[in-house]
């Protein structure tokens, strides 16, 4: 009976519709899909797709994905036992890095913001809009190619969009590769100019300013001067044709356009920019805050946002300190006794960590942290040492206890109790954040990452993430930049001046003098401040470095505290320093701590940076797609 | 209820028997090129996994490779089907002059696949390996060896670096090894007496073989020249 109804009731409804006229039906205005007019009448309308192309800007770096920053033995990864042996089983990177991270090919992207150039000319909103909107999209569209320059060298230069009028041949469409030098000339001529169209405004830090073109602009002006003249250290990397390659008598020119930008981002033409120190009284802290301050931070010139509530990431919880952390999970990257030991010490020499003394016994020291005492401020503000704490809790990082006649206990989980000789009741005899090899998630090398995490709480948990955002451009680096365009120029002692204002936010109380800067020196000062943010990646390509660095030989302990000051100095293989409690209760040393290196077990490959890795890899699908296209060097 | 089951999944088997017994059913390539490198006659010995080679076949649509390494031994092995194929070794791969034309593009070699194929590639490595003597005992692996620069003029390598290399497994490379021992290319006074030795670390878990291997590696060229890989049993 119901069934009747049913039908009686379908039938109705179909009738009804079968009486509108067709023709009707089918021009109706959709309710979902706006036509171009329509989007471009509206003010609003036209900046949310703004901040759509806003929201997939690239960068190999990302919060999002914290493992983008785990490479180059700057760290150890324990996240899980796969992406350990992912990072540390392999002697060599495929041709686009681990997870493919160091590739990109995103002409659809490009293509979305030469249609959005080209249509600002028709909207109909405000004069003043349509010129700082188009100036937005021509940035991001600059910074778009110069990430493809980095990671490829020469790509083809779209400008306009291109529409396939389905002759049945595309061949117009096919654009050779641009040389290396002229990529980095188009991202350097449109910042120049787009340096007097955006806003000269200090505060505006996730949209860009002329801060931000003038930052781009200086930076992709020194990656090319050193482009030009380090390449000659790899003569077999190029391409005939300049795809890859730039002549090597343009190092100078760059390096003085680097320069001239960088005095201008300095000298306030872009507005008011410093050095992050609003904590002079612990400069570890400073630094560390000078990551997640988001109110007023002066050093900040461009930084991709995040905002709790609709843009959040994972980085504190995937790194916070495992033991007491918000939720069960941390540690996934540990920075390497490698990267530790590179700070110097304050009156500017290198040294390894003191673990033994010159008669080769373990120095014993009093507190977790003295063995770091008198160092770069910076390391405190990157890495978490043993002794040191994170949102107010102590990280209890430690092997291992050593009992009166040599005999080391330890355990196989975070905290455990043991029996030891001459107490009744079972003590602690292993860290509760570790370190332990065959457990993932704590500090397997010793210590956890500082950097970008969010000391806000709530941060460590899943449901409501850390809205800390990614730095793109920092004064410092400003300042850097400037210094090594500077010493590359000729002119030690304006680079010594540049350098010692970042050198001195950091603790340093002696500056360098002119004979001090060395390339080993601009190499060293930027793996410091910029640790763990992605520059390193660059620096080792464009210095031509990476290949002497990771060379596949593995590492002892001798060779890994050897030549510290040096640009090239082998890191194959990420080493850890382990914390042992002494425990000889009734003896002075007792409670006392000492510290061994350790390479972790599961590291069994020493990695070698092949020739063919100083450039991304353009895809056969690609190459197949446009024969204009050259293929990659040493592939 | 049950025989419907029944007749439902012999229905739903005999679709899938049936339905993939035609078009989906290629003949697998069975026609295998397989080939090394040799320079006159003798086998070239590179690392694994590092020198490439790339082959090409037109006439079907999309011209994009296929391609693999070449083994330590410098062979190359692929089953493919009949037909023209186009082999090259991009320039850069390999401790040898590079195999290429005039215009500095990669020279191409043809194989007219018609059934089962060996072919030869005949390179110039820089430099070759003379009276090469791997010995071991005492525990301790040496090497005497003497090397003949091949190739002169504008195209000559110096020679950066000879490293004994020695390993759990038969590939006594730069990747995979127990111990080195190096020697730079400045330091070697007489070409013609080289002599390098290294001790056996202890090997965990407990193996009484090693393997071991000398590499030869050039100024500017990426890849090494292997001498023949030997086994030692103790």
């Amino acid at each position: 009976m119901n069934k009747i109804n049913y039908l009686l009731l379908a039938l109705l409804f179909g009738g009804g519709w079968a009486c509108e006229s067709d023709s009707d039906f089918l021009d109706r205005t959709p309710a979902q899909i706006l036509t171009t007019e329509q989007a471009l009448g509206d003010a609003a309308q036209v900046e949310s797709i703004l901040s759509n192309l806003y929201s997939r800007q690239f960068s190999v770096a990302r919060l999002s994905d914290w493992r983008t920053m785990a490479d180059f033995n700057e760290v150890y990864v324990a996240s899980n036992d796969g992406q350990t042996n992912d990072f540390h089983n392999n002697n060599t990177w495929g041709w686009n890095g681990s997870y493919s991270f160091w590739g990109t090919w995103d002409y659809g992207y490009i293509r979305e913001l030469n249609l959005f150039i080209e249509r600002m000319e028709v909207a109909t909103i405000p004069e003043r809009l349509v010129t700082i909107y188009t100036a937005e999209a021509r940035y991001l569209r600059a910074a778009y190619y110069y990430e493809l320059a980095k990671l490829y060298g020469g790509v083809p230069i779209i400008l306009e969009p291109l529409t396939y009028d389905f002759s049945g041949d595309p061949t117009y469409l096919q654009v050779p590769r641009s040389t290396e030098a002229e990529i980095y000339d188009f991202v350097i001529a449109e910042a120049t100019e787009l340096a007097t169209l955006l806003p000269a405004d200090a505060s505006g830090k996730s949209r860009a300013t002329a801060g931000a073109a003038l930052s781009m602009k200086a930076q992709a002006a020194v990656y090319a001067g050193s482009l030009a003249k380090y390449n000659s250290v790899t003569p077999s990397v190029v391409l005939e044709g300049g795809a890859i390659g730039i002549p090597a008598d343009r190092a100078d020119g760059y390096y003085t356009t680097a320069l001239d930008a960088a005095r201008q981002i300095i000298n306030g033409e872009a507005g008011a920019y410093s050095l992050y120190a609003k904590n002079p009284n612990n400069l570890s802290e400073n630094f560390a805050a000078l990551f997640y301050d988001k109110n007023a931070n002066p050093e900040v010139i461009y930084q991709e946002e995040y905002l709790i509530k609709f843009k959040t990431h994972g980085y504190t919880i995937s790194n916070q300190p495992r033991f007491g952390a918000e939720e069960e999970e941390g540690g996934a990257m540990n920075p390497s006794l490698n990267l530790v030991q590179s700070f110097e010490l304050l009156d500017n020499t290198f040294a390894p960590i003191p673990t033994v003394d010159e008669a080769g016994n373990r120095i014993l020291y009093e507190n977790q942290e003295d063995i770091f005492a008198g160092r770069d401020a910076r390391l405190g503000g990157t890495v978490i040492l043993p002794g040191t704490s994170f949102k107010g809790r102590e990280v209890d990082i430690w092997a291992g206890v050593r009992l009166a006649d040599g005999e080391i206990v330890s355990g196989n989980e975070r905290g455990q109790l043991r029996e030891l000789p001459g107490s009744a009741t079972p003590q602690q005899v292993v860290g509760f954040d570790g370190p332990l090899e065959n457990t993932p998630q704590n500090a397997v090398t010793g210590f956890y990452v500082r950097k970008y995490l969010d000391p806000t709480p709530g941060s460590g948990q899943r449901g409501n993430q850390s809205d800390v955002s990614r730095i793109q451009y920092r004064y410092a680096e400003i300042l850097l930049i400037a210094a090594e365009a500077a010493f590359e120029l000729g002119d030690p002692a304006t680079a010594a001046g540049y350098m010692n204002q970042v050198r001195e936010r950091a603790g340093f109380m002696i500056p360098l003098t002119p004979e001090d800067i060395t390339f080993d020196r601009i190499v060293h000062e930027r793996r410091a401040e910029f640790a763990l943010e992605g520059q390193y990646y660059m620096d080792l390509k464009r210095f031509r470095i990476a290949h002497r660095i990771f060379d596949g030989v593995a590492m002892d302990v001798e060779g890994l505290k050897a030549n510290l000051g040096s640009a090239t100095k082998r890191s194959t293989q990420p080493w850890g320093l382990w914390p042992y409690k002494v425990y000889e209760p009734g003896s002075p040393d007792d409670g006392k701590w000492y510290y061994t290196e350790v390479l972790p077990s599961r590291v069994t490959a020493a990695d070698t940076w092949q020739l063919g890795n100083y450039y991304s890899n353009i895809s056969n699908d690609i190459l197949t797609n446009n024969p204009q296209l050259a293929r990659q060097p040493l592939q | 209820m049950r025989s419907i089951f029944q007749l439902l999944t012999l229905f739903a088997v005999a679709i899938l028997v049936l339905a993939s017994c035609e078009k989906d059913n290629f003949d697998a390539p069975e026609t295998s090129l397989t080939g090394r490198l040799v320079y006159q006659g003798e086998p070239i010995n590179v690392e694994y996994n590092r020198v490439s080679y790339e082959l090409y076949q037109d006439g079907f649509g999309k011209v994009g490779p296929i391609g693999s390494t070449f083994t330590s031994e410098g062979e190359f092995s692929q089953v493919l089907f009949n037909g023209e194929y186009k082999m090259i070794i991009p320039i850069g791969q390999g401790p040898f002059v590079p195999l290429q034309n005039q215009s500095g593009q990669p020279d191409t070699i043809r194989i007219d696949l018609r059934g089962s194929e060996v072919i030869d590639i005949e390179v110039t490595p820089y430099w070759r390996f003379r009276n090469a003597l791997i010995s071991a005992g005492e525990g301790r692996v040496g090497a005497t060896l003497s090397l003949e620069q091949i190739v002169t003029g504008d195209q000559a390598r110096d020679i950066e670096s000879v490293t004994l290399y020695v390993s759990k497994t038969a590939f006594a490379n730069t990747q995979t090894n127990v111990a080195t021992a190096a020697m730079g290319g400045g330091d070697i006074a007489d070409m013609n007496s080289i002599s390098l030795s290294v001790d056996i670390p202890e090997i965990q878990p407990v193996q009484n073989y090693v393997f071991a291997s000398v590499g030869v590696k050039f100024a500017g060229v990426e890849d090494l020249l292997f001498s023949d890989t030997q086994r030692f049993d103790f």
